[in-house]
């Protein structure tokens, strides 16, 4: 490449740049095994708890349970839709979040161990859209591992159990349509749920050149926040945690819809994208790169 | 762009501290709006006409809002012990036999707001229809009230309670507590109507009422109306209502004891809306596979009522001494109205530990909760939280009320 095309492609990167670099950091994504086994594991998740729900049954239980075990999980007996509220219910506090902590403290950290990152930066892109295109890789894993579960889970709940019209928690009914339509969008809602843990995984990312150190740190600190949310002494910080709101998909299922817990919830999400994503940002962009 | 910088030069650093300074601005800028937004929520009166505290009460009083909707949150600090769950229920369960919580019996459900905070949404229209629902983590308890049925579900056992209204009519007669508005299971007394409501009904020549000004309450305009008891042995502080400026509907109720802190109970709608609820809102059908308990036969009357004591102790209020039905007597009359009950003798010792069944353990276990007093009346124990006190004696009365230590003694002697 000679100077002066460098110079050009520099002042005038291509707007479509951006979005083959997307393509391409998606499509490696994807095709890695680590990555479809991540999400083999969080398929398998709803399939155990379905399983397990009917074997308890089998003897003419009623599975009324007194409130123990993961949320939903006294009704997927009766409706089979519950399981995707049951297995999303089980996998956000961990599974979910521990594959997009893998996902995304991979992302730069990852590239810069297997030495590839330099080939990246060579491309006219420039370092901001490489780290977009890696948040976004990210944020889409987040969408497609929600929607894994709760396909899985729709799938096993329909094998085992009976489908049909869908109480809500709040005892008003509803069809088994819209209730398909809700247990999308509460998958919706999960996925961004998990848009704080990928910012700080992308964060930490750029933090180190190993990829393994950047995945255990992102895992850690999402456990460390975990149990930090469970001291009642801490009441004062815990709702700025992010795992905080996780379980407040579940106000979907209220009628009417209980808006409040779920938009504090987004909006902490958002405030943890903005400051570890400018934080990833600030790092990333002045840093050297020499490996 | 930032690919091929140059290390050297001193412009580097510089610029690194620039782009640092990035992610502790919008650190700083949230934390600034979060401050602000809740700085701002809290200030605003707005400008109203001025009104007396009698014209208020009368706007209150002819308040005909029959439709509403919104969400109440319920926040009560009682400073009552916290007991671990497993005690807690047994002692709940004392009244009646101990048929434990898989029936989500609307009267149980009361104690549980007795501490901490609760987010309720409520529905009305009319007085056929009400809905109280308790927002839970990912569940939901819920009582339907609809024409002549009332149902109660509870979500995270998936379990349905079912009674017919004329049954629950008759609670509350004996309980001399229930008017036709509001619903007929408990829970709705936690609303900011039925408390202010209770404490309007209580208050007489020992309380002085005034208006202090308005607040914005849910986004709306509203008058604050304080009432403050005038007998200086009342452990109340004082009440605050704020009433809705255009109907004149109570939308925030805080109870603040005479030894300051926090308010021992407060409720106040975070959301209202004053239009009419889908009709949807009122129809209940019990969901396939839950279990649905019906409501009626005598062993859980019989339990109802001796939750109701329980449920009645901590709420703490003047209306309070209306729930006792069995053998009490009132002592003195407003705020500083004692409730005298003369349990059997059992009942004082087991309290004081000297009760066979109970040993020691249970003895030092009361002595972590009440004092020893001594008086003309004998010796006792004073179990007090931040507005009721009750003083236990020896001999198994008991005297309760929401007075200092020092006037249940001063009752406990009289009564001699």
């Amino acid at each position: 490449m000679s100077q002066a095309e460098t110079a050009a492609a520099v002042r005038a990167p291509s707007p479509l740049w951006g979005l083959s670099l997307l393509r391409s950091e998606v499509g490696t994504t994807f095709r890695r095994w680590r990555t479809l086994a991540l999400l083999g594991v969080l398929a398998a998740v709803p399939v155990l708890v379905g399983i397990a729900v009917k074997v308890e049954t089998r003897g003419g239980g009623s599975g009324g349970h007194d409130g123990g075990g993961p949320a939903f999980i006294s009704q997927v007996t009766n409706n089979g839709l519950f399981l995707v509220f049951t297995a999303l219910a089980a996998t956000l506090p961990f599974f979910l979040p521990m594959a997009v902590g893998v996902i995304a403290g991979d992302s730069i950290a990852g590239e810069a161990s297997a030495g590839t990152l330099r080939y990246l930066l060579v491309a006219p892109a420039g370092r901001t859209r490489l780290l977009l295109a890696k948040f976004a890789t990210a944020m889409l894993f987040c969408l497609v591992a929600a929607f894994v579960v709760a396909a899985s889970a729709l799938a096993v709940g329909a094998l085992l159990f009976p489908l049909g019209d869908v109480t809500l928690i709040s005892g008003t009914t509803i069809s088994l349509g819209e209730g398909l339509l809700r247990a999308a969008l509460i998958a919706v809602v999960v996925a961004m749920s998990l848009m704080g843990v990928a910012a700080l995984g992308l964060f930490v990312s750029t933090l180190t050149n190993s990829g393994i150190a950047a995945m255990a740190t992102t895992v850690g600190l999402l456990i460390t926040v975990q149990i930090l949310d469970q001291f009642p002494q801490l009441h004062a910080i815990q709702p700025y945690l992010f795992p905080h709101y996780w379980l407040s998909f579940a106000d979907l299922l209220r009628d009417p819809v209980y808006w409040d817990q779920m938009l504090r919830n987004l909006g902490l999400q958002a405030l943890y994208a903005a400051v570890f994503g400018s934080a990833a940002w600030a790092r990333f962009t002045a840093r050297d790169v020499t490996v | 762009m930032a690919r091929n910088e140059s290390t050297s030069g001193t412009g580097t650093g510089r610029r690194k501290a620039v782009r640092y300074a990035v992610p502790v601005a919008v650190a700083g800028v949230a934390a600034a709006t979060i401050g602000i937004g809740s700085a701002l929520a809290s200030t605003g009166s707005p400008d109203l006409p001025k009104i007396s505290a009698q014209d208020l009460i009368a706007k209150m009083a002819a308040s005909d809002t029959q439709q509403l909707s919104g969400s109440v949150r319920v926040t009560t600090d009682l400073g009552l012990p916290s007991l671990p769950a497993g005690l807690a229920s047994g002692m709940g369960g004392k009244g009646g036999d101990h048929k434990g919580g898989s029936a989500p019996d609307p009267q149980a459900k009361l104690t549980e707001l007795a501490s901490g905070t609760h987010t309720l949404r409520v529905a009305a229209d009319g007085p056929d229809k009400q809905r109280v629902s308790i927002v839970e983590q990912a569940a939901e308890y819920s009582v339907i009230h609809n024409g002549d049925q009332v149902w109660a579900y509870d979500s995270a056992t998936n379990t349905v309670h079912h009674s017919t209204d004329r049954q629950h009519r008759a609670d509350g007669k004996r309980g001399g507590k229930h008017d036709d508005k509001g619903d007929k299971t408990g829970i709705g007394e936690a609303s900011p109507q039925e408390l202010a409501k209770k404490v309007l009904a209580a208050s007489d020549d020992t309380t002085a009422v005034t208006v202090d000004g308005t607040v914005k309450v849910a986004g709306r305009d509203a008058y604050q109306l304080v009432i403050k008891p005038k007998q200086s042995e009342s452990t109340v502080g004082a009440v605050r209502i704020a009433v809705d400026a255009k109907n004149g509907v109570p939308l925030k109720f805080t109870l603040s004891p005479k030894s300051g802190g926090k308010a021992a109970v407060e409720a106040v709608f975070t959301k209202v809306d004053f239009g009419k609820p889908g009709a949807d809102t009122f129809s209940f059908t019990p969901p396939k596979g839950a279990k649905v308990t019906e409501g009626d036969g005598k062993q859980q009357g019989h339990e109802q009522q001796g939750r109701e004591h329980q449920g009645k102790l901590p709420e703490g209020l003047p209306g309070a001494d209306a729930g006792f039905s069995g053998s009490k007597n009132v002592i003195g009359k407003g705020w500083t109205s004692i409730a005298e009950i003369k349990g059997g003798k059992d009942a004082g010792a087991a309290v004081t530990g000297k009760g066979k069944s109970h040993g020691s353990e249970a003895s030092s276990l009361m002595d972590g909760f009440g004092s020893k007093v001594s008086g003309k009346f004998g010796s006792g124990r004073v179990f007090s939280t931040r507005i009721v006190n009750a003083l236990m004696t020896d001999d198994g009365k008991v005297y309760v009320g929401a007075v200092s230590k020092d006037a249940l003694v001063k009752a406990a002697d009289a009564a001699k």
